[in-house]
């Protein structure tokens, strides 16, 4: 293996459980997002983007849809004899085995396949956020500082500064101080949980730290080399950057694309964002159907109405349905005079004739409140909704259900059906 | 899989219009998403066939664009491989492909070397999908020694530019007409044929000391008589996209879902390169009827009965009626377009007006984007 200047690392092994049912079956960064992409398309084309043909992609919880999508990296232009993209999950070792304990911990457990490569710098990304960066540039200003530690940050209301850590820097840039969650913040600039590590500094601090329990870049990492007296510099980024956590920001990151131009665009020629296509042919619209104020996916079947709503790929929405404000991901089948208003149907879903879902009065998730709130009717990947129900805001499904699921025709807003461990 | 392919590319046509002054047949888009050739070449790769050639001549700038890299269609591999010749100068020979037969004489180094027992030869121009496994076992099971792919030629089409064909009841070809004025039969070739290559070979060398230079007159009729020739009737959907209106029937047979169903969700998939584009957007103005509608495209005002194929853009109180939009056009506001093949990378520009009156019109403007 040759040498590369700068490889990266991406985390990708969290489950992402405020997203709810749609995290139930898929790792948070193979979750799809705008019509066509999944979250972990964005860093790995930022990578591809900035020159970085080297990317180790650290994988643990429900790993078989991104380990399907990524492949051997076709789509990012990452199928390199040298280099590319480079699955790793957590492995069995002589004396022991171990998951992945933290985020630090991951990339300890694979410094072998860093040193491979013997990189002058680390890039540390995680699969979690919707942005176009050019890695490269930031590359520039760490080189520039001679900094041990570059990280990525950007401004945020001073109003909302106390939910993020905080970092507070010098006139240089160079970093003085961290808060995490301060009640009264010092600075607005957020950490993005976006590192560039020289190599030595953080292959030292990954060792000296390794019998650290649940390893963390943020908690472990960085404050060590703080108090090593390492230069760390914050890299100012203004661009668009969403962190979709949770599903109401899920939500609105997808409906912001719709606007007539998004702040995202992801129509320029530039900085294309690439992924793994499985359908590339046209969508059929037809002469009784209606599409306005949306983004549909290829392939996608319309003989209904579609309004400020996001479609994924080889979607089928029958005569006389209806999909309002909702995220509909790849093959779903909606039925003749279905009617969805504010939802989230995963993948490979299907959902019966004239039934209705997220209508009626709002109520609090008798599940869990924090996660299924915003008004949202969300429904796993390949649940099966039956004929002729009703199903309320705020609710939660997951899997093959019957008309016995739902007292009365109707789930109540606020209610859930989940049925676990089902294959299907 | 026993044969390897060939994929004849090199045509034009003077029925083609001003559409094949940009590009050659098999590389003109079609069905929303694909080139023509995307078809014979997934056929060949969802068959199993490993190696396949592409014998190209007439402006293939974009063809080779196209091919620039075989994975989109599963080739590049160890074994076999995708391969575009196009005419070269050699110490003892200077010509362009006089003819089908010409084309491969001049490469039959190639046929020489492969190793597979057949060859299946195959137009760039069809639209279809095929089993050559089930092709391949008739020509065997039939012992035959050349088989020819015959479909009913469609209804809306014309005949006469097509090779006609009668067998008897074993399947047998009795007669052949190439371009007949008054055809016999609705029964046409496909311009796919099976041959065992040792036999291809010696046609081809004989052909070429002879100076015949072409695969149906020179090989098919000529030896009508003296060879076992065999017609396979191919029952699912075909066309031929080589006159104007056969290629707009075409593209608009995809606006009926059976013709969707059996080419988008059924059995094997076809392949094309890909471009990385965004879902398809629709503003608020956009009313879209009864069309397709490609990634990549943003529409503003009303389409309908029309094929949309990737990156087009229609601005406001715009009107697209019973057209196809080739790829990367841009029609600005109150444009009017109706029984029109917009070339690709078009720009039409606001307050104008493209109406085929008799007939599909092809709109050629070459007008430069960044003055708008």
């Amino acid at each position: 293996m040759g040498k590369k200047e700068m490889i990266a690392m991406l985390l990708a092994g969290g489950q992402g459980s405020r997203l709810g049912v749609l995290t139930s079956d898929v790792a948070k960064p193979a979750v799809a997002f705008g019509g066509k992409y999944r979250i972990i398309d964005f860093p790995l084309s930022n990578c591809i983007n900035s020159g970085i043909d080297t990317v180790g992609v650290l994988t643990q919880y429900q790993p078989l849809r991104l380990n399907t999508h990524i492949g051997i990296g076709i789509p990012w232009d990452l199928d390199r004899n040298d280099g590319g993209v480079q699955v790793l999950p957590p492995y069995e070792k002589s004396d022991g085995s171990e998951w992945y304990t933290g985020t630090a911990n991951a990339i300890y457990q694979n410094i072998k396949y860093m040193e491979g490569y013997d990189p002058d710098y680390v890039l540390i990304l995680s699969g979690d956020h919707i942005y176009k960066m050019d890695y490269e540039a930031m590359l520039d200003q760490h080189k520039q500082n001679r900094a041990a530690v570059t990280i990525a940050a950007m401004p945020v209301p001073m109003e909302e500064a106390s939910r993020f850590g905080i970092v507070v820097t010098d006139d240089n840039g160079q970093i003085t101080e961290f808060e995490e969650k301060p009640a009264k913040p010092k600075s607005n600039l957020a950490s993005m949980g976006i590192y560039i590590f020289s190599w030595p500094v953080l292959r030292d601090a990954l060792i000296t730290l390794k019998d650290q329990s649940n390893c963390d870049f943020g908690k472990h990492i960085i404050p060590h080399c703080y108090n090593n007296g390492e230069r760390i510099f914050a890299y100012e980024f203004n661009g668009y950057w969403k962190d979709v956590g949770t599903l109401g920001s899920y939500w609105e990151a997808n409906m912001e694309l719709i606007d007539l131009i998004p702040e995202f665009n992801l129509y320029e020629e530039f900085w294309k964002i690439y992924t793994k296509q499985n359908r590339i042919e046209p969508q059929y619209i037809s002469n009784e159907a209606s599409v306005k104020k949306s983004i549909t996916g290829a392939g996608n079947e319309i003989y209904g109405k579609i309004e400020n709503s996001v479609l994924g790929a080889g979607v089928i929405v029958e005569e006389g349905a209806s999909v309002v404000d909702s995220i509909i991901m790849k093959n779903v089948v909606i039925k003749k005079g279905a009617h969805i208003e504010k939802a989230i149907i995963a993948e490979d879903c299907v959902i019966g004739e004239k039934t209705k879902v997220g209508v009626g009065e709002s109520a609090e998730s008798k599940l869990n409140p924090k996660v299924y709130a915003f008004d949202l009717a969300v429904i796993g990947e390949n649940s099966v909704i039956p004929d002729n129900v009703t199903i309320g805001k705020n609710t939660a499904i997951r899997g093959t259900t019957t008309k016995d699921d739902y007292p009365g025709g109707e789930l109540k807003s606020g209610g859930y059906i989940i049925k676990e461990g089902e294959e299907s | 899989m026993k044969a390897l392919g060939i994929i004849l590319a090199g045509g034009n046509s003077s029925r083609m219009g001003n559409l094949s002054d940009k590009r050659a047949i098999s590389a003109m888009p079609v069905g929303g998403s694909y080139r023509g050739i995307d078809f014979a070449l997934s056929n060949m790769t969802n068959s199993h066939v490993q190696t396949v050639a592409v014998l190209s001549q007439y402006n293939a700038r974009s063809l080779n664009e196209h091919l620039a890299s075989s994975k989109w269609w599963n080739f590049g591999r160890k074994q076999g491989g995708l391969y575009v010749f196009t005419p070269t100068v050699t110490t003892d020979n200077s010509w362009w492909y006089r003819g089908t037969a010409d084309a491969m004489w001049q490469n039959i180094d190639f046929l020489k070397k492969c190793h597979e027992p057949y060859v299946i030869i195959a137009s760039g121009d069809g639209i279809y999908k095929i089993d050559f496994n089930d092709v391949l076992d008739y020509h065997i099971r039939k012992q035959s020694d050349i088989t020819v792919v015959c479909a009913k030629a469609p209804e809306t089409d014309d005949i006469s530019r097509f090779g006609v064909i009668k067998m008897d009841s074993e399947g047998m070809v009795t007669s052949f007409e190439e371009k007949p004025m008054v055809a016999k039969s609705n029964v046409v070739s496909t311009g796919i044929y099976v041959i065992r290559r040792r036999s291809l070979i010696e046609l081809l060398e004989q052909c070429n000391q002879e100076g015949r230079y072409n695969f149906v007159t020179d090989i098919l009729i000529r030896y009508q008589g003296m060879k076992k020739i065999y017609g396979y009737m191919h029952d699912g959907y075909w066309s031929n996209i080589a006159s104007v209106d056969s290629y707009y029937n075409t593209n608009m047979d995809f606006l009926n879902p059976e013709i969707r169903k059996y080419f988008f969700r059924q059995g094997t998939k076809i392949y094309s390169k890909s471009f990385d584009l965004p879902p398809a957007k629709f503003n608020a103005p956009a009313d879209v009827k009864d069309s397709l509608i490609a990634s990549g495209c943003i529409i503003n005002s009303k389409v309908e009965h029309s094929v949309l194929f990737k990156n087009v853009f229609v601005g406001n109180n715009s009107v697209i009626k019973n057209s196809i939009i080739l790829p990367n056009v841009y029609i600005g506001d109150n444009v009017r377009v109706e029984n029109c093949i917009v070339e690709t990378h078009e720009t039409l520009m606001s307050d104008t007006e493209y109406i085929g009156e008799n007939g599909v019109k092809i709109v050629v403007e070459s007008k430069s984007r960044y003055g708008i």
